[in-house]
Parts: C-alpha cells; structure tokens; sequence
C-alpha cells in the first residue's frame, strides 16, 4: 500500500467503529451516571411531598420532643415522633447489641480460623440467611418468636421490642458477618505470616495484627448494620406490636418510624397533612441512612488509604 | 542543541523532546532519537529505565492509563502521532508483543482474525488465508492447524507469544514493538522469534526492547541504552559493543557491573 | 527467659487458643442454627397445605381457603418488568464503571450514589415509588409502578455483580485488544462481555431473589390484597406472593394457621433456590477457567 511521505498521515479517517465507540460511551455514560440520578430523584419525589410541609407546617419541636403521634384527632392533629424515634432507636439498638458480638466473632471464626471446606461451608449459609426476605422475618417474628417470647417471660404480648431486636439482629447479622470478613480479608497476608514467624499463636496474630489493621472496616460493618437496621420495615412492622409507646422494658410494644408509613400510607388522602407527615419522616429516614453510608464509606476508604 | 531539519525520507519515527510521567513520577526525560524504515532498534537499559513507557507513548496507550502523561513529538512517517483522530486506525499500523504471551479468550483462529475483523474483512476465505499465512510467518502454523477453534489462551507460553506475533502480523503493521518478549518463553522458541524478526525486518520497522543485551547484539542495527529516564546513547550496535561509546555507564551496563 | 517458662507459656497461649477457636465458633453456631431450627418448625408447620391445588388456585372464602396462584403469578410479573428495566440500566453502569470511568470525583460520586441506593430504606423507596411513578408519571398503582421502584431498588446488585466480573477479566487482554486498534468498545464487545456474561447472569439471579422478597416498595405501587383475575397487562394491578404474605398473616381474620406457614416457606424455598443456582453457578465458573 502506498503511503503518502509526510503530509497527512495514512488511512486516519473516522470510521464506523471510531463513531460507534463514542456512541456507546456515551449511552454507557448515561447508564453510569443513572445511580446518582437517582438518588437526587428519591430526594426530590419525597422532598416534593414532604419538605413544605416540615419546614412550615409541622412544629418541629413537638415532631422531636412529643411522644404524641395522632394524625387523625380532630381538629388539632399531634405530629410528635418522639415514641417512633424512640421506638426504632431501642429496637435497633438492642438488635445491634445482639448481633455485633456475634456477627465479628463468627466474621474471626470463618475468616481466621475455619479453613477449606468448613469455610465455604459456613460461608454460603451466611450468604442463604442473608438472603431471607423481610416479610418471611416478619411473618417469623409475630408467628414463631412472640409464643415464644410469652411462654419463656410469662407475659401476655410477644410483640416487643425484644421480638423485633432480635429478629433484626437474626437479619443484620449475616449481612454484618460478611462484610466484616471482607475487612478481615483486606488485612495482607503478608502481616500475619511476619507475626508468626516471630512465634505470635494464631489469636495473637488476629488481636494484635489482623483486628487493629481491619478495624476501620469492622467499624464500616457495623455501620451498614446499623443503617440496615434503621431502615427495616417490614419484619419492624410485624415483629414489634406496633403500638405508640415509650418502652419501659424491652417486652414493652414499641412503633418503628419505617413501620408507621408502610402502616399508615396506604390510608390517608394525598396531600392531606398526614400524608405529608408520612413523607417528612421519609425525608428523615432519608437524611439519616444517607449519613450512615456516606460515614461507612468514609471509614472503608481509609482502609483503603491506610494501606 | 541546533535544531537539524530532519529528512523523513529516512526517519521512519521521529521522537523529539519526549518525556512521560505518572502523576508526580517522571518516567522518560527528553528524549530525543530517530528510527529508520526497515531497521531493528534495539533498547536497552536495566528495569524501570522508561523503555515500556516508550512503546506505550507510540501508539498512544497513554490515553488507556489514568494518570500517564506525554509531552514531545513523535512522528510516524512525518506525523506526530498525536494528530491522528483516529487513534484506532493508528494503533492498527503498529504491532506490539508483550513481555507476557496475552492469548486472548478467544480461538487460535479468532485471535489472528480479531485485527482484520476490525477494520472491516469478514469473508471467510480472506480470513482464512490470513490467519494461515500469518501463523505460518510466526512458526506456529504447523503446530496448530489441527486445532485452530481450541482456545489460544491456553497454548504453552512460548507457543502464546508466536501467536502473539502473528495477531500483529495480521494487523500488516508497519511499525512493530517488541517488550522483552522473551522474558516467560523457552530458549529455542526464544530463537525462532529471532529468526523471525530477521526476516520481517524487510518488510517492516521493528523497536525491539530487550533484557538481554545479547539479544540486541544479534538483532538489533542500531541500539539506545536507557537508564532512569534518560537516553544515556544511541548509536550503531556495533560501536556499543566495541565500546565505540562516549558514556562510561554504558560500558559499565554492559559489562554486566549493574542492571 | 528460662526452657521451662517457655514452655509454660506455649501451654497456656495453647490454652487459649483453643478457647478463642471455641469461643467464635459457638458465636457462629448460634448465627445460623436458630435460623435453621426456624426453618425446621416452619416446614413442620405448614408442609400439609402443599398440594397441587395449593400453586394452582386462586385464594377461597375471604382468603382463608384455596391456593396462592395470583400472587405466584404477579410475583413472576413483577420480576420479569422489573428486570426488564434494572438489567440494561445497570449492566451499561457497570460497564462505564469498569471500562471508563476515570478515577476523579464524578466516579466517586457515583459509587458513593450506589452505596446510597443500596442503603436507602425500602419504604423511602416505596415512597419514591409512589411520588414518581404512580403520581408524576401517573401509572397508577400497577405493576409498572411497582416494578419500576423495585428495578431502582435493586438495581446496586446489579451494578455490583457485573462490575465485579468485569474487573475479573485481565486488564492485559484488554490491553492486547486496543493495541490491535479495537475500540473500547470493541474491545467490550469482543473481549470483556463474552468472558464476563456468566458472571453478570450470576448477578442477575441475586436480584430476581432480591425482587422476590421486597415487600415494602410494592405496598403503595402495584401490589393489591386480592384481585380474582390474573394481570393481563402492566397497567394492572396484581396480588404478589410477599404482600399476600404479609396481608394473610396481619389483615385477614380467620385464616387456619398453617396456610401462612406455607406461604412462607414458598417465599424461602424460591429465594433459597435462586440463591443456591446462583452459588453453585459461581462456583461452576470458578472451576472453569479459560486462561
């Protein structure tokens, strides 16, 4: 083939392919940026229906401080989300004091001292609950756990914080597991392996190396844990009684902020004030597990950067 | 240094004033040379000496890297490289060989039809006749015929890299790289490529970079000696090896004293 | 140091490290055998209403009798639309995320965006639901509606996955493909999408079980107590096996206990199931290695 000697340079024209890639990039740049969009979009949608109403409408004083949630009584409706507030901090609060322990001891076990087959073993069934819907822990919970709960306390209701705290641990704590062993998992083998050639046990390697290098993302999984737990609903929904109350005792019925839309959404007017009331604490579930990712990612890219 | 008006008529690449950085760490510094039609340059240099980075500055792989920046000139046939718009139609003409054989996933057949396909041929007659005559340029035909749809991702090392060289053969490159291509190959498939090169050098301009400072003696026409970024020399191999040279860290690589 | 305390502390380090290797080990009996026994008492409860009759008819008598066909069916409907929308979207994410994406803020920004979009509350996404689907673009309360808000649910899992087994095909193959002159995008096509696809079906089946058993978002969507008839078209309405969980366990009286019970453990076995194919799928492939 001959080639032009200087000048312009042989065979440089945009072809098909040269246009079909811009093309493409720029479809998958529609789908990549698709993520942020909608997370903007599920801000907007809730906000549009909600945020006039807690800026100017709802007296944010009484939202936080009053334990009375009546949206309904005439002529003057009480928007105070203190008991719900309460109500999903205690249950998730208990879950995560039942499930941390558990989820980053099992996360050591299978991560540091289980091997071969016993560790992909207990791994899938990790993975397995995890995958366990919501509503079948809900069902588990009002159906299985609450007789349970009556006939062990001897008491009358089954449906407490205590159900709910434990169903959710039951749930988080897969999740909790395997992103922790991820953390455990990120530590170089390298760090181990120079413990114990300077005769470091097994356990010592993983209290004084592994768990100080992974604890940034320990910290992480807690946090997902946490998030996931504030924003159950419907296993809260079932499990907790579902009754407005400030408990006084863990077998004490409690009300969940997540659990009082799903119950309430689907019997108000729309745009009635209630309606709307539901959509400011969808704003404030919103605000508050956007705060716990973004502190999750926060600690996971300082992993990253401490390594 | 006196601008020379350069004659393009023997400059098959041109690179002035190249230098390349990763991010804060600079690779290559102003580098300055010519590469003739039809000959083997062979380069030189012990590790990290910037010769990689060099080929990746040819055909404009820099773009692929994040955080790998060029400046300078490099002309191919009188145009700076960085003026093409089709950097595809660009890479097309230029043949390159990994210092690790990369057969793709794909058959032994598809990863020599995969450059034609490219640009466009698709009849199954011209296909095959490329892909014959291209694994038999690479000493490969004879070893592989019998199995052109097994996958070339899992052929022996030494026989990856033939075919390697006979998927930028399919390209019917001008300008053809060389990354220290027999780094994971035997011995005797290591010569065979040697052998090859020598007969493709008729055809085509070849940039050799190599580990071994024997293979540059046996190939190369003329050879650079890189070191930490910069081109200590360039000259005909001959003088490098009769210590025909001004630099004594030259002489002193190859002797074998570093690198 | 004397031979003696040496060994002497060896024996108690020993000690405790057996005690430690105990210790977690019972933590993660105690994660999974309850949930085990729980499955055990759900089968033993409710394997007596499972019949042919059970999957194939519709709810009886105020839903106390009959099977669980509609909502079987309204599930299947639910997922395949939802799909339908989440696996183009986010496998075209995920390749931009894997392919091009520079390293700067705007990457950043997106995976902080699908940390969020996994994060965000069911019920925030229900509402999202009901604010943009069923009022803005005024479907209605309808599988659309529905299926749309669990496709941007789930459409991280999706993301996830196909990244993951995109990234684990060998940057020097793509390397080796634009040095040919392929495109990116040939490259993609060539190269990176036939080595990734069983990976990304893996990913796939993760979300269909992740759809199955959202309950949440489809409350206010689409999803309906009861209808008598089978959806015909997205604009319908439908009964879905999670929310006809949920309804007979809360809203209807006088169902017999063990109907439930089996409701429950069809959503577990489906879920189980798609999740099981999908590890066994990804252990197959781990197998099967190509380079």
């Amino acid at each position: 083939m001959a080639r032009k000697e200087g000048g312009s340079a042989g065979g440089d024209h945009l072809g098909r392919e040269w246009w079909w890639d811009k093309i493409a990039q720029a479809v998958l740049f529609g789908g990549g940026i698709s993520a942020i969009v909608f997370v903007i979009a599920i801000f907007v949608f809730v906000a549009q229906q909600g945020l006039g109403f807690a800026l100017f409408d709802l007296d944010l004083a009484t939202f936080f401080t009053s334990p009375q949630w009546r949206p309904t009584s005439e002529p003057e409706p009480i928007f105070g989300a203190l008991a719900l507030i309460v109500g999903t901090a205690s249950i998730t609060g208990l879950a995560m004091l039942v499930s941390v322990p558990f989820s980053i001891g099992a996360a050591i076990f299978i991560g540091e001292f289980a091997s071969g087959r016993t560790r992909e073993i207990l791994k899938v069934l990790v993975e397995l609950l995890a995958a366990i819907p919501s509503v079948v822990w809900g069902f588990i919970g009002l159906m299985v756990m609450s007789p349970l709960l009556m006939d062990v306390f001897d008491v009358p209701v089954g449906v407490s914080v205590l159900n709910a705290g434990l169903i959710l641990g039951l749930m988080a704590a897969p999740i909790m597991t395997t992103i922790a062993e991820d953390a455990l998992k990120a530590v170089p083998d390298g760090f181990r392996e120079a413990a114990e050639a300077m005769g470091a046990t097994r356990w010592q390697v993983i209290r004084q190396v592994v768990l100080p290098s992974a604890k940034n993302g320990l910290v992480a999984a807690v946090l997902l844990g946490v998030g996931r737990g504030f924003g159950e609903t419907m296993a809260v929904l079932m499990a907790s009684g579902h009754s407005i109350n400030m408990p006084s005792s863990p077998l004490d019925p409690v009300r969940a902020l997540t659990a009082t839309i799903a119950a309430e959404l689907g019997e108000t007017a729309r745009g009635s004030e209630h309606y709307r009331a539901l959509f400011s604490i969808g704003i404030l579930l919103f605000a508050v597990t956007f705060v716990i990712n973004l502190l999750a990612d926060v600690f996971v890219r300082g992993r990253r950067a401490s390594r | 240094m006196v601008e020379v008006e350069r004659d393009t008529a023997v400059s098959k690449l041109e690179v002035e004033g190249l230098t390349i950085r990763y991010g804060e760490t600079v690779a290559l510094k102003d580098v300055s040379l010519d590469v003739r039609p039809n000959e083997i340059l062979g380069i030189i240099g012990p590790a990290n000496s910037g010769k990689t980075s060099f080929l990746r500055a040819i055909n404009r792989m820099d773009e692929m890297t994040d955080g790998m920046h060029v400046s300078g000139r490099i002309a191919l046939d009188g145009t700076d490289v960085r003026r093409w718009r089709n950097v595809y139609a660009l890479r097309r003409r230029i043949g390159v060989v990994f210092p690790l054989p990369v057969g793709l996933p794909l058959s032994i057949f598809d990863n020599v039809a995969l450059s034609p396909r490219l640009r466009g041929v698709h009849d199954r007659a011209s296909l095959e006749e490329i892909v014959e005559r291209c694994l038999t340029r690479a000493a490969l035909w004879d070893e592989v015929k019998d199995r052109l749809h097994s996958l070339g991702s899992l052929l022996s090392g030494g026989q990856q890299q033939r075919l390697t060289i006979a998927r930028a053969l399919s390209q019917e490159p001008d300008l053809l790289l060389l990354d220290e291509f027999s780094i994971a190959v035997d011995p005797v498939t290591t010569m065979r490529i040697e052998d090859i090169l020598k007969e493709l050098r008729e055809e085509m301009t070849i940039i050799l970079v190599t580990n071994l400072v024997q293979q540059a003696r046996r190939l190369a026409d003329r050879t650079a000696f890189f070191l930490k970024g910069d081109l200590v020399e360039v000259g005909p191999t001959e003088d490098l090896f009769m210590r025909r040279v001004r630099d004594r860290r030259t002489t002193d690589y190859l002797e074998g004293r570093f690198g | 140091m004397s031979a003696f305390g040496a060994t002497d502390l060896d024996l108690s380090n020993r000690r405790r490290e057996r005690a430690f290797r105990g210790l977690f080990g019972a933590m993660t009996a105690l994660l999974i055998l309850p949930v085990i026994l729980i499955l055990g008492m759900l089968v033993w409860k409710g394997h007596s209403v499972f019949s042919l009759e059970f999957f194939l008819a519709h709810p009886r008598n105020g839903m106390t009798e009959g099977g669980i066909l509609p909502a079987l069916v309204g599930t299947l409907y639910l997922v395949a639309v939802a799909l339908f929308a989440s696996v183009p979207l986010g496998v075209a994410a995920a390749i931009y995320l894997s392919e091009y994406a520079p390293d700067n803020l705007l990457t950043r920004l997106i995976n902080l965006a699908i940390i969020n979009l996994a994060g965000v509350p069911s019920i925030v996404h229900a509402l999202f639901g009901v604010g943009a689907f069923v009022l803005f673009f005024d479907f209605g309360t309808s599988i659309l509606a529905a299926s749309l808000t669990l496709a941007v649910m789930t459409l991280p899992v999706v993301i996830v996955a196909t990244r993951e087994s995109l990234q684990a095909v060998p940057q020097a193959f793509r390397e080796a493909s634009w040095s040919l002159g392929a495109t990116r995008w040939q490259t993609i096509r060539r190269i990176v999408l036939p080595n990734s696809v069983s990976g990304i079906l893996t990913g796939v089946i993760l979300e269909v079980s992740r759809t199955v058993g959202e309950t949440a978002p489809i409350m206010f969507t689409g999803a309906t107590f009861y209808v008598a008839f089978l959806p015909m078209s997205v604009f319908d309405q439908t009964m879905a096996m999670s929310y006809h969980l949920y309804t007979i366990t809360t809203q209807v009286p006088g169902v017999p206990e063990a109907l439930p019970f089996a409701v429950a453990l069809t959503l577990i076995a489906i879920v189980l199931l798609l999740n099981s194919v999908s590890i066994a799928f990804r252990m197959v492939l781990r197998g099967k290695k190509k380079w």
